[in-house]
């Protein structure tokens, strides 16, 4: 290799022995000194945080649901209606996971490659679904939707039904999502360099070989981030879905509506066994998605 | 492949980066465009490159007309000076690319694309980092790399834009010996843009120099470097004192500098004289010495005039110990243009 430098070994045996009357500051015992300071302190408020916030009321979920025998829980997480609740709820989130990764690409392409006029507007629309109250956004999207709404009425004969229905909850969802894919791939996006892109098209492949096989690949990893955060916040979301889903036990009845109900029944435990299933099947979605970026970041 | 380039123009908004450039290239030739930056060397080289379409003015690849072709058309590979790597591929991957895209009975076969590859690590010494993925490598290694990658597909010219720019300066010498020899082995027309003189003159055939959109000279090295023909040329290429003053009577007088001018007619001029063209001479012009160190087997004096005006010698050891205090010197050769 070009740039391997020989190192002289005569300056490391050289050097003295420390004594040990004039020793220096002793080693820390379970970490490397590092040259960035900081890193007990932000540790420690790191852990204080999560801690108060996340860990100690996850683990009273656990605790609640430990309320009940193992036969009560099964009854409770596993009944016909949670079992419905949680293939709309995650089944749903994942739909509009996907449907979002794809559109999301789109709207970030046109976002970053491009200068149209509104686009300052256009950009200031993808980030609306992180301000707006999201009962308004179910509000709202009940309205168009419903058979007699703006948007609903056209679809109506067209035998589609849009509003209180799982296809309802999955529009809410897209709502929800969109900006969580545009927002981590635009970066990436932006960063995609154009020689790479002459270098493809030098070497004889056309447009469509070079975004698919150049730039797509590229965005991989974020597109993955992008998509974990949208199927996360849609497997949570109540209040948008709640407006347009119609609520029908067995139907379009989300799981964290059922919480709800079960919490109204004063069954604090048959609610925290619910929240408890959901929490394990998130965490593992999670890991997962978590684990397959960390094999297409091989790369980077 | 011969390569002609006729009266090309090209506007980056209202400023002119190409000003009909003519230049005519020879089938095999390696040769350099030299230049400051924003001399529009690169824009020229992407224009030969299809990556940039001129104003006005016809590329030619062998007599053909190829001035709105494609690159991908036009068969070039290119090299650019961020390597430009797919950086999710592996080395293999990324040299292969330019016969995987091929389509139908172009498309070689995968036995023949791995041979190929093979054959492309051992040209440029990259044996066994074909599963690397380009992150794992060395900058130098990355453009070595992007080197077989566009001499994969068996481009008719390649074109190299600042190859070495981002390399340390071992690594840059020991590719541009790498390069002269690829081209060499290969036989395939080569153009590299550069702003280094030393490789130019050190590595191609024959050197371009450009300045402000305008090719100002064409030659070999020793051309250039001997026998500029512009007082830019003799001022970027190699080293020079530059002297402004008048000519008359066939001298040129510059405050109590004085020496022959070469023919330049009457009037205003500027005059070079390169460090190793000045020696002792009792006939010549005094300046007094300030410092001087040893560069090999030379040593460069720096001097200043009567009138405090900065001069730099440079001349054999043996000599260079007779320079002491206030000496007289004279200029053995210079290059002077009438202004």
């Amino acid at each position: 290799m070009l740039d391997d430098h020989p190192m002289t070994a005569e300056t490391i045996s050289a050097r003295p022995r420390p004594s040990s009357a004039n020793r220096g500051p002793r080693r820390p015992l379970f970490r490397r000194r590092s040259a960035i300071p900081g890193f007990g302190l932000t540790l420690g408020v790191t852990l204080t945080i999560l801690s108060l916030i996340v860990l100690i009321p996850l683990s009273a979920v656990a605790i609640k649901a430990s309320a009940l025998s193992p036969g009560e829980f099964v009854a409770a997480a596993f009944s016909e209606r949670a079992l419905a609740a949680y293939r709309l709820t995650f089944g749903a989130a994942f739909v509009a996971a996907v449907i979002n990764g794809v559109f999301g690409v789109l709207t970030t392409w046109a976002l970053v490659r491009y200068e149209f006029p509104g686009k300052a507007v256009v950009n200031a629309l993808v980030d609306l679904p992180f301000a707006l109250p999201t009962a308004v956004a179910g509000i709202a999207l009940a309205t168009l939707y419903a058979p007699n709404g703006w948007v609903g009425q056209y679809l109506t004969p067209l035998g589609i039904k849009a509003a209180y229905n799982p296809i309802g909850v999955t529009i809410a969802l897209i709502f929800i999502g969109l900006p969580f894919v545009v927002r981590t791939l635009e970066p990436v996006m932006r960063d995609l360099s154009a020689d790479v892109e002459e270098a493809a098209a030098s070497l004889g492949a056309d447009r469509v070989a070079t975004i698919a096989r150049i730039i797509l690949p590229a965005l991989g990893p974020a597109w993955l981030t992008g998509f974990a955060l949208a199927f996360a916040r849609g497997v949570g979301e109540y209040g948008s879905v709640i407006f347009i889903a119609g609520n029908m036990p067995y139907k379009s009845e989300i799981a964290p509506l059922l919480i709800i109900i079960q919490l109204e029944q004063f069954e604090y435990a048959n609610a925290a066994a619910i929240a408890l299933v959901m929490l394990g099947v998130s965490f593992l979605m999670l890991l997962v998605i978590n684990a397959i970026q960390a094999w297409s970041r091989r790369f980077v | 492949m011969t390569i002609s380039i006729r009266s090309v123009e090209k506007k980056f908004g209202r400023y002119p980066a190409l000003n009909h450039v003519d230049l005519e290239i020879a089938d095999g030739e390696l040769v350099a465009l030299l230049g400051p930056s924003g001399s529009g060397k690169t824009t020229l080289l992407r224009t030969i490159a299809g990556l940039e379409f001129p104003d006005a003015g016809q590329v030619l690849f062998e007599g053909q007309d190829v001035t709105f072709a494609s690159a991908a058309a036009r068969r070039v590979g290119f090299v650019f000076q961020q390597y430009a790597l797919f950086k999710h591929m592996t080395v293999a991957r990324n040299i292969a690319f330019g016969l995987d895209v091929r389509k139908g009975k172009d498309k070689p076969p995968k036995a023949e694309i791995a041979r190929r590859v093979e054959e492309l690590l051992n040209l440029v010494e990259l044996e066994g980092l074909g599963k690397r993925y380009p992150s794992q490598l060395s900058g130098g290694q990355r453009q070595r790399v992007a080197l077989s990658r566009a001499l994969a597909v068996q481009p008719s010219v390649l074109l190299l834009d600042e190859p070495f720019g981002a390399l340390d300066a071992t690594v840059r010498k020991s590719l541009r010996k790498e390069l002269r020899r690829v081209h060499d082995a290969t036989g395939v027309t080569t153009i590299f843009v550069t702003h280094d003189q030393e490789e130019a003159l050190g590595l191609a055939d024959r050197v371009a120099i450009l300045n402000a959109g305008r090719i100002e000279q064409i030659g070999t090295p020793d051309e250039v470097h001997d026998n500029p023909a512009t007082p830019f040329v003799c001022g970027f290429v190699g080293e020079a004192n530059r002297f402004e003053g008048t000519v008359s009577g066939g001298r040129f007088t510059s405050g109590a500098l004085s020496f022959a001018a070469n023919g330049a007619g009457d009037g205003p001029a500027v005059a070079f004289v390169r460090p190793h063209d000045f020696a002792l001479d009792d006939g010549g012009f005094e300046v007094r010495v300030v410092r001087a160190h040893v560069q090999g087997a030379l040593t460069a004096v720096s001097a200043t005039t009567a009138d405090g005006r900065h001069i730099e010698i440079s001349a054999s050891r043996a000599e260079a110990a007779r320079f002491a205090g206030a000496i007289k010197i004279a200029a053995r050769r210079s290059h002077v243009y009438s202004l």
